[in-house]
């Protein structure tokens, strides 16, 4: 371990630092943030979910939006994995279903980004998915 | 494309799930990974105590927030297999609120966690104790940074005053003004101590606090350090706490590598390092003079103050003593500031208070709430009331010098002075709760007994007081109490309050004197009517058979192992009290509910 | 000065800054009752515990009771110290403290001397309402103390005498609540640790807890058989404090009631151990001078300085804790042994009896002598040469079972030959007193000249921690003095790493010297007797007519008849001795 011999030092540690929490520091408080539930039963698995979960994972911490990815299980819209749910602070969730790597870009870039809806949504007259 | 970490499996090491296999778990799990090739997606973290013992071994999924409750080893494989891979729930791990019995998941949504607002203990259970990388990352030391790059001695103090913050070992002092009398006192060489001598029958919060997240205490005592002038610290623990011993050791070593002790901290030329002294359990080292004379080598007991240490403490020098929890409210204070703080709680007490919940309650454990809850939120709420659906009876806060608390102290606010014009106190945070089956007069007898057991011995009233008041209760509850007894009862308890040298046995006959006030009634049944309605007594018990049911089998008399039961074959039967030995047998054996006890 | 302004039972005091309250009360003729407290303030010793409780007092917008001997007080108190409240307390804390008491008072060694009996005596105790257990534990008997701490109340007197004023560290509290007891460590027997036998512990104690062994009935026993011969001598320190037993006022000498009390009790031959204090002088005062002629003359094996080794304690102290330098004392036997060694010889002959028959009892103000007396290298073939030693205590209470009125007594003197003494033997009673005497031996051997002024007033005084040098005829002697054995630390400590400046070291182990010894009468707190005792035996001094032991006839008479000269081979083997490494001694059961 180097030592740290300022408190500038210090801050740009702890900026390193906070994003290997960051998975903790944002399910601590969830609702603060974008909550994206990947679909993950086997069929899910199957149809390609975790290639989608790990793209999400990957370029929203590439592209710098907070966010929350859980995986979740069986949605009960198999016809169309992989499915995820998106939540958007404040807002009811929405159901992307298709969601291939493409889609999933178009949903960072739209949806996340600006709020714009893109095709695919599954209409749902729930909460939320998982209770 | 390199696998990013995704999950993160927090498993409690603190010392309570470790002793259910908590270890175990983590062992487990991370087996199960790497057979699973997840090793590089999900990671299994040691924190330290997420406060719902009763539920424990406790292992949360992130980011999902999944708090799974009583986990064994065995339960590795399914959640892996089940909940990282397929993102399924194990549901048979979750919680379930036994109000409408439905499966909780979010550690969120449980009456246990509701209320609670985590200021001292904001770090355990999410941060790895030994990763000082992950202490870092939630603004560890940066309250220390700050205090030393951008603020005088003065200022620190000030910040300390202005939040109100009062000790969270047992009196209450002021925490700023104790920093400001230390830095007052003009000497070459000065200490800050932290009184980690945890000694209340059921308190664990600042083990807790020492085991889930041991950098908080060094970065506030090293803020301390700088506000009275200090370069030297030293923490007080009793030797067995080893789990926290080790933790602590980790912890120092890792901010001396980085710097965050030792000399010239942070370029700022502020040097302060932290030692261990061990204390060998002693429940009166936690008063302040007692611990420094264990720690300078003496024996552990109290002398008379003034001096304070804060003017002639350890070694002959001022010294700062504060207790873990104390400690571990600093950093955040400095952090955001003292408004914040002193917005949280009442006008009086300011901030949260830890408390051990333990005894007839549904939810023991660790919790912490701000100042001014009421007993009966904490109790009925956060503590989900008590066990088998049975009757609140008492609460005894204050550890063993405190005082019992009923039904009409409920609704009162929980605050240093409130409990004291109850008849209690505050205390470091012990709460434990009794229900219709606890005898009051033996409750007192318990504490006495600890209290008997932990005086040093210095001060006759407290030597010799104590073991007379226990004797008197044991008396009582044998059945041979006299009125006289009861007015011997509270005189010695009165003078033991009055001549004794230290609190301990300032405060040793609370627990005499609280329940006298609020269960007299018992007290008179043991002595004038010989009885003990809890039916805990047992000299005071009677075994009777009831004449309706008994149908005379006989089963009674041929398993009594004093023979003290007789009885002709199909005739009503009888037990010579004389004889009897209470053992309960009887009432085991009769299949007629003939047996009965008065 | 600052001072302060407070209220004691609705009178007025002031009072410095750092008065306690017990002291501001004493001020205006309020004695509030202590029992642990200890201030002998002559001597810098203070044990303030705050433990019994005994003396708190009500201060007004104070939650609880303050005690009042660890209390400074502050500017407007107000205070009470016979309040309801306080008298209650007050009574129920002693009652506590009885109810953990043995009630033996009737047969208690110490019952009449015991603090804790005066005090339930003074607060009208007449019932123990709180009956219970009693804490029990071994007794515990060595060849000078008894421990018997059933009794003991927790005062820690003897551990501050033991711990902090003779560093030697054998008396602390142990075990913790009810259980808790002054003893040695692990309960240990004190004949099995380093204690020394000095007796401030015993000196100290408020009860019967520590007391010294009790040899008077077999002296009885001695003195009634027709068999024996039964002779005494007394130390010089006893003469100066047996009067306080009897009423006289601290300081009071009373040599020749003594003289005349000894021989109505029947002894045989009243001697005085003044006469082997002047022998002492002889052979340590030679040996001074002897060793430091050498050291002068470049030898190198010769060590200085040298120590004196007249007291048993002393003795045992460093022999537990500097073996390394058991060659640094004087190998000169004390003078309870000299006495010893020359009775059952020089004077066995003399009166034709055999030394087994010859009994040879000592009167010393110390409860170490009981211990040196038996130890194996002062008997031949296993009979002692001091049978036995009687405290000054013991031998007031002999006086008094003897039905003697002690104040009407008759002076007398003491018998020939060993009665004989010289001023020089007095002062070995006091601290300074030993090296002062020496001095004047030597410096007239040394010189050849005589003495124009035989009073040092430089070697005399109650400082724990003394020196001064001695011009002898130009050679500078520098001399260091100590009493108390903390203070015999610190320069043994210097010794150990060669910075002593000093050619010779008085050194007695309690404070005071003898006149403080462990067997003399009980002060009670009342450090002034200390003082007067002092005074008397430099008043006993210059109201002899010979003052330098080597002008003592009957010693001059003793090296001619039977000695020989001193540091001869006679003198050597009677009247010398070695040191034992007992570090390796202590052990654990």
């Amino acid at each position: 371990m180097t030592k740290i011999k300022s408190l500038a030092e210090l801050k740009l540690k702890k900026e390193e630092l906070e994003k290997k929490l960051n998975l903790r520091e944002k399910s601590n408080e969830p609702d603060k943030y974008i909550q994206i539930k990947v679909g993950m039963a086997t069929s899910g698995i199957a149809s390609g979910a975790k290639v989608v979960m790990d793209f999400l994972i990957e370029e929203l911490n590439k592209r710098g939006i907070d966010a929350v990815v859980t995986q979740t299980g069986d949605m009960g819209y198999c016809y169309a994995e992989p499915t995820i749910e998106v939540k958007r602070p404040g807002e009811d969730p929405i159901v992307f279903g298709y969601v291939d790597l493409k889609k999933a870009d178009e949903i960072i870039e739209k949806y996340l980004k600006n709020g714009e809806l893109v095709e695919g949504i599954i209409p749902v007259n729930y909460e939320s998915i998982d209770e | 494309m390199a696998q990013q970490i995704k999950m993160h499996l927090l498993v409690c090491g603190g010392t309570g799930c470790r002793a259910s296999e908590s270890d175990q778990i983590q062992a487990s799990l991370e087996h199960e990974l790497k057979v699973h090739g997840l090793e590089n997606e999900a990671k299994v973290v040691t924190t330290g105590c997420f406060g719902f013992c009763e539920k424990g071994p406790i292992v949360k999924v992130i980011p999902d927030n999944t708090f799974y409750v009583q986990v064994k080893p065995g339960d590795a494989r399914e959640i892996v297999e089940e909940h990282v891979i397929k993102g399924r729930k194990v549901e048979r791990l979750l919680y379930t609120d036994p109000e409408n019995k439905e499966h909780v998941a979010d550690s969120k949504h449980m009456g246990f966690y509701r209320k609670q607002i985590r200021i001292a203990l904001r770090n355990c259970g999410f941060i790895d104790p030994e990763n000082v990388d992950e202490y870092l990352a939630r603004d560890g030391y940066q309250a220390l940074g700050k205090v030393l790059s951008e603020m005088t001695p003065e200022d620190a103090i000030k910040i300390i005053k202005d939040s109100g913050l009062r000790g969270r070992g047992g009196g209450g002092f002021p925490t700023g003004l104790k920093w400001e009398i230390t830095r007052k006192s003009v000497a070459e060489k000065k200490y800050v101590v932290c009184n980690a001598d945890e000694g209340d029958p059921g308190a664990f919060m600042d083990r807790s606090i020492l085991e889930g997240d041991p950098h908080v205490v060094l970065e506030a005592m090293a803020i301390c350090g700088f506000a009275i002038g200090a370069d030297a610290g030293l923490i007080y623990i009793r030797a067995e706490y080893p789990l926290a011993i080790k933790r602590l050791k980790i912890a120092i070593d890792q901010a001396r590598n980085y710097g965050l002790l030792g000399n010239d901290i942070l370029g700022t030329g502020f040097n302060f390092d932290i030692e261990l002294r061990y204390g060998a359990g002693a429940f009166v080292c936690g008063e302040e003079t007692a611990l420094i004379h264990s720690m300078e080598g003496s024996r552990g007991e109290p002398t008379f103050k003034p001096p304070f240490p804060s003017v002639e403490g350890y070694l002959g020098k001022p010294t700062n003593v504060n207790n873990v929890e104390t400690f571990a409210n600093i950093p955040p204070i400095i952090n955001k500031g003292s408004e914040w703080f002193a917005a949280i709680g009442t006008a009086r007490a300011k901030g949260t208070k830890v408390f051990a919940l333990a005894g007839k309650i549904n939810n023991v454990g660790l919790i912490e709430v701000p100042m001014g809850t009421t007993l009966r939120e904490v109790i009925f709420e956060i503590g989900g009331g008590i066990k088998d659906g049975k009757k609140f009876k008492a609460v005894q806060t204050g550890g063993p010098s405190g005082g019992c608390l009923t039904e009409k102290h409920l609704d009162i606010p929980i605050e240093y002075d409130t409990l004291i014009a109850a008849g209690s106190m505050m205390g470091s945070g012990g709460m434990i709760v009794m229900d219709e089956d606890d005898c009051m007069v033996s409750v007192a007898k318990y504490y006495l007994d600890f209290t008997v057991e932990e005086s040093c011995g210095k001060c006759s009233p407290c030597r010799i007081g104590n073991k007379r008041l226990h004797e008197i209760l044991e008396t009582i509850t044998k059945g041979q109490g006299t009125m006289e007894d009861l007015s011997k009862l509270k005189n010695l308890s009165h003078v033991i309050k009055d001549t004794s040298l230290c609190g301990l046995g300032q405060t040793s006959p609370n627990p005499v004197l609280s329940t006298m006030e609020n269960f007299w009634d018992e007290y008179i049944s043991h002595v004038v009517d010989k009885k003990c309605t809890s039916g805990v007594c047992k000299s005071l018990m009677r075994y009777v058979i009831i004449p309706e049911n008994c149908i005379g089998c006989m089963a009674c008399a041929r398993n009594c192992p004093v023979n003290c039961i007789t009885g002709e074959r199909k005739q009503v039967h009888f037990i010579d009290q004389d004889t009897c030995i209470k053992c309960g047998t009887c009432l085991e054996k009769c299949k007629f509910n003939a047996i009965a006890i008065i | 000065m600052e001072t302060i302004k407070l209220t004691i039972d609705k009178k007025l005091v002031e009072v410095e800054k750092g008065t306690t309250i017990l002291q501001a009360a004493k001020k205006i003729g309020i004695n509030i009752p202590t029992l642990c407290y200890m201030n002998l303030g002559d001597m810098n010793i203070e044990n303030k515990p705050g433990g019994c409780r005994v003396c708190v007092v009500e201060l007004e917008g104070r939650r609880n009771l303050a005690p009042a001997c660890a209390t400074d007080c502050a500017e407007g108190m107000v205070i009470h110290t016979h309040s309801i409240r306080v008298l209650n307390a007050r009574k129920t804390v002693v009652q506590l403290i009885l109810s953990d008491h043995p009630f033996d008072c009737l047969i208690c060694a110490k019952s009449g001397n015991c603090e804790l009996q005066s005090l339930a005596h003074k607060l009208g105790i007449r019932e123990i309402p709180y009956q219970g257990e009693q804490s029990t534990y071994r007794k515990d008997t060595s060849p000078a103390i008894i421990r018997d701490v059933d009794k003991c109340i927790m005062c820690r007197r003897c551990e501050v005498m033991c711990n902090e004023v003779q560093t030697v560290g054998v008396l602390s509290a142990i075990n913790r609540g009810f259980h808790a007891v002054v003893a040695p460590a692990f309960e240990m027997n004190l004949d099995h640790s380093v204690c020394t036998y000095c007796g401030q512990c015993v000196n100290v104690c408020p009860t019967g807890a520590l007391t010294e062994v009790d040899h008077t009935n077999q002296l009885i026993n001695d003195l009634a058989d027709p068999e024996k011969t039964v002779i005494v001598q007394t130390a010089p320190a006893v003469r100066a404090a047996l009067g306080e037993e009897f009423g006289l006022e601290a300081g009071t000498l009373v040599t020749g009631k003594m003289a005349s009390a000894l021989r109505e009790l029947g002894f045989d031959y009243v001697f005085d151990t003044d006469f082997a204090a002047d022998l002492t002088i002889m052979e340590e005062g030679t040996e001074l001078l002897d060793r430091l002629s050498k050291h002068l003359a470049g030898d190198k094996e010769v060590k200085l300085p040298i120590l004196t080794s007249c007291c048993p304690a002393w003795v045992k102290f460093f022999e537990h804790n500097y073996p390394e330098m058991k060659d640094i004392p004087s190998t000169a036997r004390s003078p309870q042994q000299m006495f010893g060694s020359i009775a059952k010889t020089y004077f066995a002959d003399k009166i034709g009896v055999d030394r087994k028959k010859l009994i040879v009892v000592s009167i010393m103000p110390c409860v170490a002598k009981k211990y040196e007396c038996s130890r194996d290298e002062f008997k031949v073939d296993g009979n002692p040469d001091v049978d036995y030693s009687i405290s000054t205590r013991e031998l007031a209470g002999l006086i008094k079972r003897a039905n003697i009125d002690f104040l009407s007594l008759p002076d007398e003197d003491f018998d020939h030959p060993m009665g004989e003494s010289t001023g020089a033997a007095v002062i070995f009673g006091t601290t300074g007193g030993v090296i002062e005497a020496a001095v004047r031996t030597a410096y007239e051997v040394y010189t050849g000249k005589t003495l124009k002024k035989v009073d040092f007033e430089e070697l005399r005084g109650l400082e724990g921690l003394r020196s001064a040098t001695i011009d002898f005829d130009g050679l500078k002697l520098n001399i260091g003095i100590a009493h108390g054995l903390g203070n015999a630390r610190k320069l043994l400590d210097e010794i150990k790493a060669g910075k002593s400046m000093y050619h010779a070291i008085e050194i007695m182990a309690c404070p005071g010297g003898c006149i403080g010894g462990g067997g003399q009468p009980y002060i009670h707190g009342d450090s002034s007797i200390i003082k007067a005792r002092h005074k008397a035996i430099y008043a006993e001094d210059e109201g002899k007519t010979l003052r330098k032991s080597h002008e003592n006839p009957d010693i001059i008479k003793l090296y001619e008849e039977f000695l020989g000269k001193p540091l001869g081979e006679k003198a050597h083997h009677l009247l010398h001795t070695h040191y034992f490494d007992r570090k390796k001694e202590i052990f654990i059961d």
